[in-house]
């Protein structure tokens, strides 16, 4: 690393080349005030504290700007300096509430004190929320102001309280910019501005309007960034000071930011991003940031639940344990299947895989992946050899070319949409959005590439037809790692720009040129999430993405690759725990008797050779009679698996059904026992975020009642059944046997941990983990390029179902909604469906924005109201399944995947009418 | 909205720096800047409505109410002061029942006051529409006002 040594208040320092002397400052702990200045963000030096002198240099530079060099000698303590800060905040003090900033009995002054100086309460910092967190209070402590000469002035503002999750009181501004800058530069919303000017200026929307009007995503950046009492959580705004802070990670998606919880009386306070956070660097969404509500909802399960006569009865943990232990005793074999969760640990995941295989001798073992990425899963180890995101979240910020496609990733996964959006805006990249909707990132893409539902296969094929008619193939990288290119090649015949333009609807210089720009402009990245996976032809969109990488060298190297967004906080790891039919952890096939050999030495047991069913064949075969007993931990299928009906037809048809849950959710309703499980704030263990980074959860708080961690109940169901090898005492004994088993995690234990994660493939305790998979060598040996053939969806519309569903999420809301919908403010922002329908064919329909409407397909019937917009094409309908009054899962279409056994979410046929 | 602004939205780049003189454009078409308008101007440069809002706010040339079908601008600079300008203004709010920076509800008038039209030799000076009037009284502001009813 370049380094360059200067000198401050007499200490040499040394600092990287580029640094500013603010930076240099910090580096070597010394102090110099600032309330302008943020981490994330570009020097501003609007807030004139951070003065300095610079030998050499004339007047007073501010560190926070001035560039470090050689041999720089800075002084930021002079007379000069304080006189020069005192006279500035003073200005500053002049409209914001001062007389306790200035006291000199501020460290004795307590709540109910009488006040010696007659200051009057509403003056006082012991009534501002951000009261002993308060960055202005820290910056005059060190300047240290006796007496502001000026009167003060309230602004006398109202308090802004209309919006949901923050509020925003003006007078405590000082208007250094942050929020502004923080909502503009990183997080590119730009909901916040500067308003009108001179003594008049203010932080604010347009003409005033609410933030839920302004295109505020309620991320809480600017809440976070504020150093003053100006704009503060709802929640917990008068809690004070927390007992204590505790760093974890999020359970919403698959990100993995890193969160502070600021934690009192056993209550989550409030919620931090953490800047140490390797993913999301200090930033969160508003799921994690304001929706953490569910941690203490009144409706969490406090104790077992036994069902006699079709109802709930409270019971011990003795009795429910034990009735389960004597009921699935009874079904040992395959006519048993474990649902294992995409939002448990990955210890969680581990052991309850464990049980199915080792205790009741099944690989009926399958989570919701197969809902989200299966095809991925099953595409790119044909194709690459692993199926995980090949380059890390961070390496974006390298590429000069990026294609999102099927992702709504401002909606999905927010904190990295605000990376590619940042991109994109400052043009370092160039942005493709390939989306049959409007998504956010359209409005800041380069090109838009608004394909029919389904045809992604024939523009990803058609691409690549280009970059190798046109010569921009990389054919080196071609000939020395990929094989199958004659077969790809021959394949490719079928997607000449005009027949792939007609069944995509995309004009064909526009596909050209998209074609043109991920070839040329590299390092390119592709982003996908459920537009690709979600269809009965997945696995083929799946691998027609990677062919376009492999075609043009885009793997291996920082800022390009393959990159699958993970839905669930630790879908990855569950996959990689081996909760899937097919394999053990870290993808060792069942069917290969080395790796089964292994498993059963580690084990000391005989385990089953035959895969598994998976999630969908599981419901058939619970119909039919051939499984019997399911014991499924937080997941939902009733309302988020495709043709819903049929799968509480299934579930209903069980002999014994045991749910583990933190809430009693509709599929936990239909249960004969209910397990209350800890949730991710109140259980140690370990999540694996879409970059594969295994990242450590720490307790937060106590489970309410007696609710249990997941692993725990699973041990002490299998050891009641008479099971070796589950008398773990802690996550951290799992991990060690995980470590032990699987190579992928083999040098991953919890020390090592502490700082700040690791990614997968980390074999050995010293090997630093890997950014970035396929350098130089792909997992399967060479990249195979896929031949393709372009499928239509399964179901398309006719004349009775003349529309096509497509199915979406929304950015406040979660899956099934069985945690968002807890949380007040996310509740506020949006608590219904709202069914997108074309404008043109709402006029045929006669539907306005907001009537009530019916949308039906072959299978089911739902209501919602409607919401009449150009973000959805001519044709087309969307819905989200966030909401259970509104099941959209009873519409979509079970059509599976061939190979993946995925669903087909994303296209079926619905008509869609005024709802009487 | 959208077609009344695209012949605008035609003659300029869509990029940022087009911002104040479509800004300008639009307020020549329309008279003000509506929410929708810039709610127009926002989608057609891809800059968010909150910060068109904090860069129009930032220039006294922008305004964001209607203007009536006569615009009055009654002055207050240093010379009209002196000689009445105040009284003018009293007279023009009374007289239209709205205050300055208002609009009828009929929008037929709009209030302003300013700070100076360079015609200090005529104060007190009242503007209406494109036309001056010079040497002002309450009583004849009021009758030029009567005449437009």
């Amino acid at each position: 690393m370049d380094k360059m040594k200067l000198t401050i208040d007499g200490r040499e320092v040394s600092v990287r080349r580029g640094a500013k002397v603010l930076e240099a400052a910090q580096e070597a702990d010394i102090y110099i005030p600032t309330l302008c200045n943020h981490p994330e963000l570009e020097p501003y030096g609007g807030c004139r504290m951070c003065l300095v002198e610079i030998e050499k240099m004339r007047g007073f530079p501010p560190a926070c700007s001035t560039p470090a060099a050689e041999g720089m000698v800075v002084k930021t303590v002079t007379p000069e300096l304080t006189k020069l800060r005192q006279s500035v905040l003073e200005l500053l003090l002049t409209e914001h509430p001062h007389p306790c900033l200035t006291c000199h009995r501020k460290e004795l002054c307590g709540p109910f004190d009488v006040c010696l100086r007659s200051v009057s309460v509403t003056e006082r910092c012991v009534v501002c929320p951000k009261n002993k967190r308060c960055q202005l209070k820290d910056v005059a402590r060190y300047i240290g102001l006796d007496e502001v000469s000026l009167p003060y002035t309230s602004r006398g503002l109202p308090i802004h309280t209309e919006d949901p999750c923050y509020d925003r009181d003006y007078d405590l501004c000082i208007l250094c910019g942050r929020c502004v800058r923080v909502c503009d530069e990183v997080v590119g919303a730009s909901a916040l501005a500067f308003v009108h000017r001179g003594s008049q200026a203010l932080v604010g929307t347009a003409f005033g309007q609410p933030l839920t009007e302004s295109g505020c995503v309620f991320c809480g950046a600017c809440v976070e960034a504020c150093p003053t009492g100006t704009l503060m959580e709802k929640d917990g705004r008068w809690a004070g000071l927390p007992d204590r802070t505790i760093t974890t990670i999020c359970n919403y998606c698959g990100v993995g930011c890193q969160l502070r919880l600021a934690i009192k009386d056993n209550r989550i306070l409030r919620v931090h991003p953490d800047p140490q956070g390797p993913s999301n660097k200090g930033l969160a969404c508003s799921k994690g940031k304001f929706g953490l509500d569910f941690v203490h909802h009144p409706d969490r399960l406090t104790k077992p639940l036994i069902k006699r006569d079709g109802k709930f009865q409270e019971a011990t943990w003795e009795e429910a344990l034990s009735l389960v232990v004597q009921r699935l005793s009874q079904y040992e074999g395959d006519s048993f299947a474990m649902v294992t969760s995409a939002k448990a640990t990955n210890e969680d995941n581990y052991v309850m895989q464990k049980f199915a295989r080792e205790t009741m001798g099944t690989n009926n073992v399958d989570h919701c992946a197969r809902l989200c990425h299966a095809p991925t899963v099953a595409g790119l180890a044909q194709t690459l050899g692993s199926g995980a995101m090949t380059n890390s979240i961070a390496d974006l910020a390298q590429a000069k070319t990026i294609l999102v496609i099927g992702s709504n990733t401002t909606a999905t996964h927010p904190v990295i949409g605000f990376q590619v959006r940042r991109l994109a805006r400052k043009e370092q990249a160039n942005l493709l959005v390939a989306d049959p909707r409007e998504i956010d990132l359209v409005r800041d893409s380069t090109l838009w590439l608004r394909q029919r539902s389904g045809t992604d296969v024939a523009l990803l094929m058609g691409m690549a037809r280009v970059i190798l008619d046109e010569g921009l193939a990389d054919m080196d990288f071609v000939r020395e790692r990929c094989e199958n290119f004659e077969a790809f090649q021959e394949s490719l015949q079928a997607f000449d720009l005009e027949t792939v333009s007609q069944t995509t609807g995309i004009p064909a210089q526009d596909i050209a040129r998209a074609a043109r720009l991920y070839a040329t402009q590299k390092p390119s990245a592709i982003l996908y999430a459920m537009g690709i996976t979600q269809h009965s032809h997945g696995t083929d969109n799946v691998m027609a993405s990677s062919n376009l990488a492999l075609l043009t060298g885009n793997i291996g190297v920082p800022g390009a690759g393959v990159n699958p967004l993970r839905g669930h906080s630790n879908v990855q790891g569950a996959c990689d725990m081996g909760g899937l039919p097919n394999v053990y952890p870290g993808y060792q096939s069942v069917g290969n008797p080395e790796a089964r050999a292994k498993f059963e030495a580690g084990w000391g047991c005989s385990l089953p050779d035959k895969p598994g069913l998976t999630l969908m064949e599981m419901w058939d075969a619970a119909l039919d009679g051939r499984l019997k007993a399911v014991y499924l931990v937080g997941e939902n299928p009733v309302l988020s698996d495709a043709d819903a009906s049929h799968v509480e037809k299934a579930l209903k048809n069980l002999e014994f059904l045991v749910v583990q849950d933190i809430f009693l959710t509709e599929t936990a309703r239909l249960a004969d026992v209910v397990l209350p499980a800890a949730t991710f704030a109140e259980k140690d263990g370990t999540f694996t975020n879409t970059e594969r980074r295994v990242q450590r959860l720490r307790i937060a708080v106590l489970s309410p009642g007696e609710a249990r961690p997941d692993w725990l109940i699973t041990c002490q169901i299998a050891q009641r059944m008479g099971a070796m090898g589950f008398d773990f005492q802690n996550p951290e004994e799992i991990m060690e046997e995980i470590a032990r088993l699987t190579p992928s995690y083999g040098g991953i234990s919890y020390p090592r941990l502490e700082s700040g994660g690791l990614q997968w493939p980390c074999p050995t305790p010293d090997h630093p983990g890997t950014p970035i998979l396929h350098v130089g060598r792909f997992t399967r040996g060479k990249g195979w390029l896929a031949p393709l053939r372009y499928r239509p969806s399964e179901e398309l519309p006719d004349k009775e179902y003349p529309l096509v569903l497509t199915t979406a999420r929304l950015a406040h809301h979660f899956h099934t909604g069985t945690m968002t919908r807890k949380a007040k403010g996310l509740a506020q922002l949006r608590n219904e469906e709202l069914a997108e329908v074309n404008p043109q064919d709402a006029e045929r329909l006669g539907i306005q924005s907001g009537d009530a409407i019916y949308v039906a397909s072959r299978r089911g019937r739902v209501t919602a109201r409607a919401r009449v917009t150009e973000d959805i094409p001519f044709g087309e309908v969307a819905m989200s399944f966030h909401f259970a009054e509104t099941a959209t899962n009873m519409l979509t279409n079970p059509a599976l995947d061939p190979l993946s056994k995925m669903p087909e979410f994303k296209v079926c046929a619905v008509k869609v009418g005024k709802a009487t | 909205m959208a077609q009344e602004l695209e012949a605008i939205f035609q003659k300029h780049k869509r990029e940022r720096s087009s911002l104040i003189s479509v800004l300008q454009e639009v307020q020549y078409k329309l008279g003000y800047l509506s929410p929708e308008a810039i709610a127009e101007i926002a989608r057609f440069l891809k800059i968010s409505e909150s910060e068109i809002y904090g860069v129009a706010t930032f220039y006294a040339q922008f305004r964001f109410t209607r203007p009536g079908e006569h615009e009055i601008k009654v002055c207050l600079g240093t010379a009209c002061h002196v000689r009445g300008g105040e009284r003018i203004l009293e007279e023009m709010e009374r007289e239209l029942d709205i205050q300055a920076g208002g609009v009828t509800p009929d929008y037929k008038f709009s209030l302003e006051k300013v700070a100076c039209f360079g015609s200090c030799a005529l104060a007190p000076v009242m503007v209406v529409g494109k036309e001056v009037h010079g040497r002002m009284d309450p009583n004849r502001a009021k009758k030029i006002i009567r005449a437009l009813r």
